[in-house]
């Protein structure tokens, strides 16, 4: 034994160094190893998937950018091949050509920096609302819901200050669909939570009334309450006694989504437990200030997904608007591919295209925004 | 019996409310200055925005001379876009006054929905279209062919019946959507694409290769196109029908936009003389100025001007005057005499 430890020439007295692990478990590599190709059976799925999507992603590149026209006066540009034998894509010089008109509509061009000052004006209120670190929110807030549709109808429909009046049946494209979509859901929001406190009433007439309203509401179709809305309302009405029909149109939206929005509240009121009430009362609250101070706070926040699901279908919901005779964004850019100085196998796919991509942008960063709060909101009820 | 009263009370105020509105409706028009013109919401030739915001087409200009007849300004219409589906209404509450967006005339429309249309301002039916190198010139040499067409619709029943008189045979490739059956023709599934004339011309355009295809001459069916306005107000109808007469009757007598001037000045034709309002009351008699026409033709020309500058042969639609030329060159558009 003692000759065996005598022989030993080299004794390790610290731990050996740590090896990099194989290459293949790491990096790009052991990634792929881990997520993509762990089996045979899930790498013939990696394979079979990511080939169907690389052909897609080719076939949309292809069309839109490599075949693409971008630049002509009318629709020769978009039927001319670009090489002998190659069928042109995209028509992107309709888009060009009409871009203007597919955000402001038919708004009289000398007039159209109102609607830029107002979008600036949106843009940054919202932006005071949304981003955390600024202070002031409560100030944000009161301008943002009280201030700034009375500066939209100054600046939009003018016919004060020295502005020319601009008549609604002049808005159109992204301005009439922010403006019915924006406020729908600024309208739609505090409707429908007081739809909900009142189904939830213990006073019975506010309670049937809340229930026969939100019932009703839900009850018909969006179509339905447009077509009511332009077309038999002022039949009703006395003559001259015509209200605007954006304003009908407006009103009608915010009333069918307040019905849906307040039965998403009242599935947040629904989740606090009765000891949240009890205990409000026990501390002597009264009815509103347990409402505005326990109840509506952890009610609501549990139901922004609910509350945003709400917003975004309303903003889609806005393309109906074009049954009741408004060019909305995507009714705008239908009637521009029916311009036969652009018509061509290519127009309205483009404008269907650029529709899309539009539409997702809005609704995507309402979505993200909403996963956002969210997160900023939980106090810690995860398990 | 309150579900009775209801509906009693909604009754009366629904019948008010039409009866207001079709009542006088020159008077309404006068008082509110502009033209209030349901259109369609983007039809190739015949109503679409262009990039300066202005509306173009067929169905616009009848607009802008029936606006130029009161006002002496094509500039005062309001177009109103209007969906297939909500049109009558909107000509019916009186939110539109006049109704110019290819709509066909039939006599269930004519007879039962309050309205009357006030005449055709482009007759149009049911055509063939066939690839070039076909060499077909004439639907009658179709024998054998197959057409494509959209299910479910009069087109296909109108194509069964021709065929069977002609004593011909031919296969029907049928799709549910218009684009399908554009599609399906652009590759070569069928030799012949049928649908409504007009809109032959307008799917044209939106073939890869347009020189290669030939609409035929032959119409199978009847779709007479034109303005509509509400039953029970004869002052108005008559304004919006003889503004189409005075449209047709210009161009028979070669009165255009650019001469109409010379020819008041200078013309010893008395139907010109009656036309321009050189002569006679003819526009009083309509409830508007005499110099009516003058004013129409400023704004817009005479019919042959309006249909060549929006779907005439000179345009990328490149429709030929065919049925819709004057009575005088063998086609069906004809004016009662201005006297």
């Amino acid at each position: 034994m003692t000759q065996t430890r005598n022989n030993i020439a080299f004794v390790r007295t610290a731990d050996a160094p740590l090896l990099p692990a194989p290459r293949n478990m790491t990096g790009v590599v052991g990634w792929m190893r881990e997520n993509l190709f762990p089996t045979p059976l899930n790498a013939l799925a990696s394979v079979l998937i990511g080939g169907f999507l690389i052909w897609q992603i080719w076939g949309v590149i292809d069309w839109a950018l490599v075949r693409g026209v971008f630049f002509g006066e009318d629709r020769e540009a978009c039927i001319t091949p670009p090489r002998e034998g190659v069928q042109p894509g995209a028509c992107w010089a309709f888009i060009g050509a009409k871009f203007h008109q597919f955000i402001y509509g038919f708004y009289p061009f000398e007039e159209r920096w109102r609607v830029d000052v107002l979008a600036v004006v949106f843009a940054g209120l919202l932006a005071a609302l949304a981003v955390p670190r600024v202070p002031y929110k409560l100030y944000t807030g009161i301008t943002f819901v009280f201030g700034l549709p009375i500066l939209a109808e100054i600046l939009l429909y003018g016919g004060t200050f020295g502005l020319a009046a601009v008549d609604t049946n002049k808005w159109g494209g992204l301005l009439l669909t922010m403006v019915v979509a924006v406020s729908g859901i600024v309208l739609s929001l505090p409707l429908g939570v007081l739809l909900a406190l009142g189904r939830r009433s213990e006073m019975p007439i506010v309670r049937y009334f809340c229930i026969a309203f939100i019932e009703i509401w839900r009850g018909v179709p969006l179509i339905t309450v447009l077509f009511m809305a332009s077309i038999m309302l002022p039949l009703f009405l006395p003559q001259g006694m015509n209200t605007d029909k954006m304003l009908r149109i407006i009103i009608g939206v915010a009333l069918f989504s307040s019905a849906y929005m307040a039965e998403t509240v009242r599935g947040g009121l629904q989740a606090i437990p009765k000891g949240q009430y009890e205990a409000a009362k026990a501390l002597g609250l009264g009815y509103w200030r347990m409402t505005l101070l326990i109840i509506l706070p952890q009610a609501l926040k549990i139901v922004i997904p609910g509350i945003v699901n709400t917003f975004i279908s309303l903003f889609k919901d806005t393309t109906l608007v074009l049954v009741v005779g408004l060019f909305d964004f995507l009714g705008i850019i239908q009637a521009g591919a029916a311009d036969q100085k652009w018509v061509s196998a290519e127009t309205a796919r483009s404008g269907y295209f650029v529709a899309a991509l539009v539409y997702w942008a809005f609704c995507f960063s309402v979505s993200r925004y909403s996963i956002h709060m969210e997160r900023r909101l939980a106090t810690g009820h995860r398990r | 019996m309150k579900l009775k009263l209801l509906s009693a009370v909604i009754g009366t105020a629904l019948t008010m409310g039409v009866a207001g509105a079709s009542a006088a409706t020159l008077d309404d028009v006068k008082a509110r200055g502009t033209l209030k013109c349901g259109v369609s919401q983007g039809l190739i030739g015949f109503s679409n925005p262009d990039e300066q915001n202005n509306w173009t087409g067929l169905d616009v200009d009848f607009c802008r001379a029936v606006a130029a007849a009161i006002f002496g300004d094509g500039k005062k219409v309001e177009f109103v876009p209007l969906d297939a589906t909500q049109r009558f209404e909107a000509l019916k509450s009186g939110e539109v006054d006049v109704l110019s967006r290819n709509t066909t005339w039939t006599m269930s429309r004519d007879t039962t929905g309050g309205m009357t249309f006030a005449g055709v301002t482009y007759y149009d039916g049911q055509g063939f279209m066939v690839k070039k190198s076909l060499g077909v010139d004439s639907a009658l040499k179709l024998n054998g062919a197959s057409v494509c067409t959209q299910t479910g619709t009069t087109t296909e029943l109108n194509l069964a019946d021709y065929f069977r008189a002609n004593n011909m045979t031919y296969q029907v490739v049928a799709f549910q959507k218009n684009e399908e059956v554009l599609a399906a023709y652009n590759e070569g599934r069928c030799d012949v694409y049928t649908t409504d004339q007009s809109g032959l011309y307008a799917e044209r355009l939106k073939l890869p290769d347009v020189e290669n295809h030939v609409v035929l001459p032959e119409i199978i069916s009847k779709e007479p196109l034109g303005p509509v306005v509400r039953q029970n107000d004869t002052q108005w109808f008559n304004l919006v029908r003889w503004t189409y007469y005075a449209l047709l009757t210009a161009e028979e007598l070669g009165v255009t936009q650019a001469n109409s001037a010379e020819q008041l000045a200078s013309s010893t034709n008395p139907e010109v003389a009656r036309l321009l309002g050189k002569e006679g009351d003819f526009g009083k008699g309509l409830g508007v100025e005499n110099d009516w026409v003058m004013k129409i033709l400023a704004a817009t020309g005479n019919y042959g001007e309006i249909f060549d500058r929006n779907v005439g042969e000179a345009t990328k639609l490149g429709i030929k005057r065919g049925v819709n030329s004057l009575w005088k060159s063998g086609g069906l558009q004809y004016a009662p005499p201005i006297r």
